[in-house]
């Protein structure tokens, strides 16, 4: 800093040397020395100016050369965005299967509860119409053979509504698997964001580099539901190979 | 089996713990509650009353396999039985689960059977 103020003070003083040269010249109307005075002037400009940009241009250069090495941007280009492309597909997928099997217990379910209702208004409509006094013998046999009937339906139809219902129940279950999904794409777009803005600081301010992130991650920790196609590894295929690996462990 | 044991239900996603909470009580569980977190979890657990934990793995703050560690490291709860209800299934991650003392390990997406065969499975070993 110090020998840069100097620097650019020995400059100015030289500048203005060469300025008061230049105005003798002209007042002496010497023009050819005048002209001399003038390209030296503008060359020792040029060269200074050069000299600034060429240093800056290298800084940035080595500065995001080092970033890039060290923030593992290739791998997040090369991997990462594709896997994190991939697990939003899958999200699709998965969110879209559960809308489905939603919808068709629901268009299973609406017709069974259709019939209850219709069968139910049909016997209280019979029932409302009887006079008990003059009830024959007939119509007792139809009315508690329709009663029996409508009690034996109930009992079948309620039974399918509720499994329906458990359909329901269980497709929901996207919410916690897309949602872990989610969550990891998420930290890499924060992740990207981070290095994004680093990258934008060091082109405006040259840094010495950035620091290496994170660490290794331990085989077992937590990673979320395993998307196919996308995450490797030992992986088991469904809950008969836990069952299977599990016993191989004496459980 | 005792229907009305005290079932504490661990997930960070509160969709998933109403799921479980459904399935039990088609079960004949009713005695239910929830936590979403294993940070939350333990001290509900050490407050005693717990006959049975179902926990997911992958959970901000304290993790699944954390909690079930804490359990089994603990002088009152470490006879507790775990079933883990989780989308995590590398092989090594279920070796560590069943180091760690896991009685059940059932992966997500599952079906209400799966949950009642595994449920009904801990607790003929803890009878026999």
């Amino acid at each position: 800093m110090q020998a840069e103020m100097s620097d650019s003070l020995d400059a100015a003083q030289d500048n203005v040397a060469l300025a008061r040269t230049l105005v003798d010249h002209l007042e002496t109307g010497n023009q050819h020395a005048a002209m001399a005075v003038l390209a030296q002037l503008a060359g020792f400009r040029d060269s200074v100016l050069f000299q600034q940009v060429g240093r800056l241009a290298r800084e940035l250069h080595d500065s995001i050369n080092s970033f890039v090495l060290d923030a593992g941007l290739e791998d997040i280009a090369r991997h990462e965005m594709p896997d994190a492309a991939q697990r939003l597909r899958y999200v699709i997928a998965a969110t879209e299967q559960a809308a489905n099997a939603t919808l068709s217990a629901v268009e299973d379910s609406l017709p069974l509860a259709d019939s209850l209702r219709s069968d139910a208004h049909d016997l209280a409509e019979k029932w409302d119409g009887l006079d008990l006094r003059q009830l024959s013998s007939g119509d007792y046999r139809d009315l508690s053979r329709e009663l029996s009937g409508f009690l034996a339906v109930t009992q079948t139809n309620t039974q399918a509504l509720h499994e329906k219902l458990s359909d329901v129940l269980m497709a929901q279950a996207y919410q916690d698997i897309t949602g872990q999904i989610i969550r990891r794409v998420i930290d890499l777009v924060n992740d990207v964001e981070d290095k994004l803005v680093e990258l934008v600081r060091l082109s405006g301010q040259p840094a010495t580099g950035a620091q290496q992130q994170g660490g290794t991650v331990k085989n077992t920790a937590a990673q979320g539901p395993v998307v196919p196609g996308v995450d490797k590894g030992d992986l088991v295929s469904g809950q008969d190979d836990v069952d299977e690996l599990l016993s191989s462990l004496g459980f | 089996m005792n229907k009305s044991m005290k079932i504490l239900i661990v997930d960070d996603f509160s969709t998933m713990r109403r799921i479980i909470k459904n399935l039990l009580r088609d079960l004949g569980f009713t005695n239910t509650q929830e936590a979403d977190d294993g940070t939350t979890a333990l001290p509900m657990l050490k407050d005693g009353g717990f006959d049975f934990l179902i926990t997911d793995w992958n959970m901000p703050g304290m993790q699944g396999l954390d909690l079930l560690k804490a359990v089994r490291a603990d002088d009152k709860l470490h006879g507790l039985p775990v079933l883990m209800v989780t989308a995590e299934s590398k092989r090594e991650q279920i070796v560590e689960a069943a180091q760690a003392g896991v009685n059940g390990y059932v992966v997500k997406p599952f079906t209400a059977g799966t949950l009642e065969e595994k449920i009904s499975k801990i607790f003929e070993r803890a009878a026999a």
